[in-house]
């Protein structure tokens, strides 16, 4: 018993000594999207078995609150899956890079009674779901587009979208937005919004919930929680007017599209892009630097950066995020070249 | 309340200084480690107000006292009103005080006047282990079990039978004021009725006697020595209970739809103050959407304040009745 007694303390000491010394690497700090948390944290442990002396510690707190810790300076990068507006931009002070890590996007999930096969649906048919205005799913408009598909007689719609803010929101009404001035006048664009109709769920799990074990129901998630949890998706209509499935490679085909109108600093929506093959509702998810970065840490934070575009995007793809394409990731790879060192 | 005040004021008058004078040094180290965590608490409380005081300035400036009664809340055009909110909160805390009141007192003088000693025990035990079980447990289970429930059986059958009444109208959604009152409803209820059993247990047993010496039923005697004598005491309980359920966010937010618009219907979803914050506060961005999140919260923090106050004030009273009649 004393024997125990006295190695029980010695355990403990040489305990918290090797986490001392395991805690030499240097410690950078980052918060922000909760949307590409899974594959950040994939990433960060992968990234340690290549070089040791760093430990990235993530806080997915959401967009929002990234960028206000970039801003607060409390953090080494933030993250966010929507670009700073411009009023953020000037609270930092200091230039702020946009390094787009890969490609999310937001699917339309519903759950018609009876319904098994993937319903197609146009943008003005997703807007006026959401605006309340189609209040029947045997509306003319779906059944038209939907030949053979036994879509239940006047089975009223429910609209499901997310209480929360959040950046899957912020895409969906971007999206809206770009297909329909009414949802544009109406509605607009943001993480949170004042809704037309339905109900208010919390975070991806709420809606998939609701929309699950609540008939007649239609609502939006993100694509990743759509595949994993094996809900319905519509096949939308893109700009070019295929009717495209949600997948990483229609997804990752949305920035291609979009590659000339994407702008030096990477700010920029690409819902609704063009190209044959594009998914209409995507969007970059970023991590947010500054341009001057401190010498010690910021160059294993610069070094990481270029790992992720690069040999990061293969892990992203088994993970349901849709990898940049490769003429983008050249772009991206002379910005963050251009990071200084003080 | 002014003589128990007067009673406290002398007690301290008389157990401060004397004693202090005789202080060893350890005690009066000790008790100066005692007084600084006491302040801490109150200063610490002192900060919050405060902060969240200042915080909310700009919303309260830009709305103006309209902010309390204003219905629109739209993050996109950046114009706020926590008049839903405040709706919503009272609402769905007064339909659980409604459902829950009437349990809590039947469980707690069940426990305490009828129910042999034994079977007391374990119901008292398993009543307050209601109160162990974490709030998004309760959300969740009234997503998956309540809400489908509700939407396919009872509000049906509410709307069919009391259809005439504007509560019962609309379509059912399952989720809505109705969970949400429901959810609160389950979780005060050993809040309440574990402090009305306190209550009923400080009763002496005399009084019970007399009433019983004169031939008062058991019913009688319940209602005249037991609930009479301890109306304060219920309402102190009760009172607690509101303060629980108006603070509760996670299984509120869960169940409750989610709505910022007042809607007479208990069908129809709705948004509570705790709700609201919970919901926008971290993606939030605007200076201005952040203050009026802030001042939601300062509206809340004040009522939750106020119904605090008002507890203790009642539980006082209590105290200082029961002890007037045990001499």
């Amino acid at each position: 018993m004393k024997n125990v007694m006295f190695k029980l303390p010695t355990l403990a000491l040489a305990a918290v000594l090797w986490v001392a010394a395991a805690n030499a690497a240097d410690l950078i700090n980052g918060a922000g999207a909760t949307f590409p948390y899974p594959l950040y944290s994939k990433w960060f442990s992968d990234y340690q078995k290549i070089d040791r002396s760093i430990q990235i510690n993530y806080q997915s707190i959401g967009s929002g609150g990234g960028i206000r810790q970039l801003i607060d300076r409390t953090v080494d990068f933030g993250a966010s899956d929507a670009p700073m507006t411009d009023e953020q931009i000037q609270k930092a002070k200091d230039p702020v890079v946009h390094v787009p890590m890969v490609l999310g996007a937001v699917v339309v999930t519903y759950n018609v009674p009876g319904v098994k096969a993937q319903l197609k649906m146009t943008p003005d048919i997703v807007a006026d779901l959401f605006l309340g205005k189609i209040q029947k799913w045997d509306d003319a408009r779906i059944t038209k587009l939907n030949p053979g598909v036994a879509i239940p007689k006047d089975h009223p719609v429910m609209v499901v979208h997310r209480s929360d803010g959040s950046g899957t929101t912020a895409i969906f009404s971007d999206y809206l937005s770009k297909v329909s001035a009414e949802w544009k006048e109406k509605v607009g664009t943001g993480t949170a919004l004042k809704w037309p109709t339905g109900l208010g769920a919390k975070g991806n799990e709420g809606v998939t919930g609701t929309v699950k074990s609540t008939p007649g129901t239609v609502g939006y998630v993100e694509y990743l929680f759509a595949e994993t949890n094996q809900l319905s998706m519509a096949e939308l209509k893109n700009a070019s007017g295929n009717f495209v499935k949600p997948n990483v490679k229609s997804v990752s085909q949305s920035a291609k599209g979009s590659l000339k109108q994407i702008p030096e600093d990477f700010r920029v929506s690409i819902t609704n892009a063009q190209g044959k093959e594009s998914y209409p509702i995507s969007g970059f998810t970023y991590i947010l630097v500054y341009k001057t970065l401190s010498a010690d840490k910021g160059k294993k934070l610069v070094s990481f950066l270029k790992w992720a575009v690069q040999d990061g995007q293969k892990t992203a793809e088994t993970l349901f995020y849709a990898p940049l394409p490769t003429e983008l990731v050249k772009k991206i790879e002379k910005k963050i070249a251009d990071i200084q060192f003080k | 309340m002014s003589k128990a005040v007067a009673l406290e004021v002398s007690q301290t008058v008389e157990a401060g200084p004397v004693k202090k004078r005789d202080l060893h040094l350890g005690d009066r180290v000790f008790f100066w480690i005692l007084r600084g965590v006491a302040t801490s608490v109150i200063l610490l409380l002192a900060a919050l107000t405060l902060y969240l005081f200042r915080l909310s300035i700009p919303a309260f400036q830009t709305f103006g006292a309209k902010f309390l009664i204003s219905l629109e809340w739209n993050p996109v055009s950046e114009v706020f009103g926590a008049g839903p909110f405040i709706y919503g909160t009272v609402v769905s805390s007064l339909l659980a005080l409604c459902i829950s009141v009437p349990v809590s007192l039947g469980v707690s003088l069940f426990l305490n006047e009828l129910a042999p000693k034994k079977l007391a025990d374990t119901m008292g035990f398993l009543v307050e282990m209601l109160a162990a079980i974490p709030s998004v447990v309760y959300g969740l289970w009234g997503i998956f079990v309540l809400a489908p429930w509700l939407r396919t059986t009872v509000q049906p059958l509410l709307g069919k039978t009391f259809g005439f009444i504007p509560l019962f109208q609309g379509p059912p959604f399952g989720v809505g004021m109705l969970a949400a009152g429901l959810v609160l409803a389950i979780m005060i209820t050993p809040t309440i009725s574990a402090i009305c059993k306190e209550v009923f247990r400080a009763i002496p047993d005399h009084q019970r006697e007399a009433s019983l010496a004169l031939g008062a039923t058991r019913w009688e005697m319940i209602h005249m020595s037991v609930i009479q004598t301890a109306r304060s005491g219920i309402l102190g309980a009760v009172i607690l209970g509101l303060g629980r359920a108006m603070g509760e966010t996670m299984a509120v937010t869960m169940v409750i739809g989610n709505r910022a618009e007042i809607d007479i219907s208990l069908f129809a979803p709705a948004q509570t103050m705790a709700s609201v914050i919970a919901n926008e506060y971290a993606e939030a961005s605007s200076q201005i959407h952040l203050s009026s999140l802030a001042a939601v919260g300062l509206s809340l923090f004040v009522v939750s304040l106020l119904i605090n106050a008002m507890a203790r004030f009642v539980v006082h009273r209590v105290d200082s009745r029961s002890a007037k009649a045990a001499h």
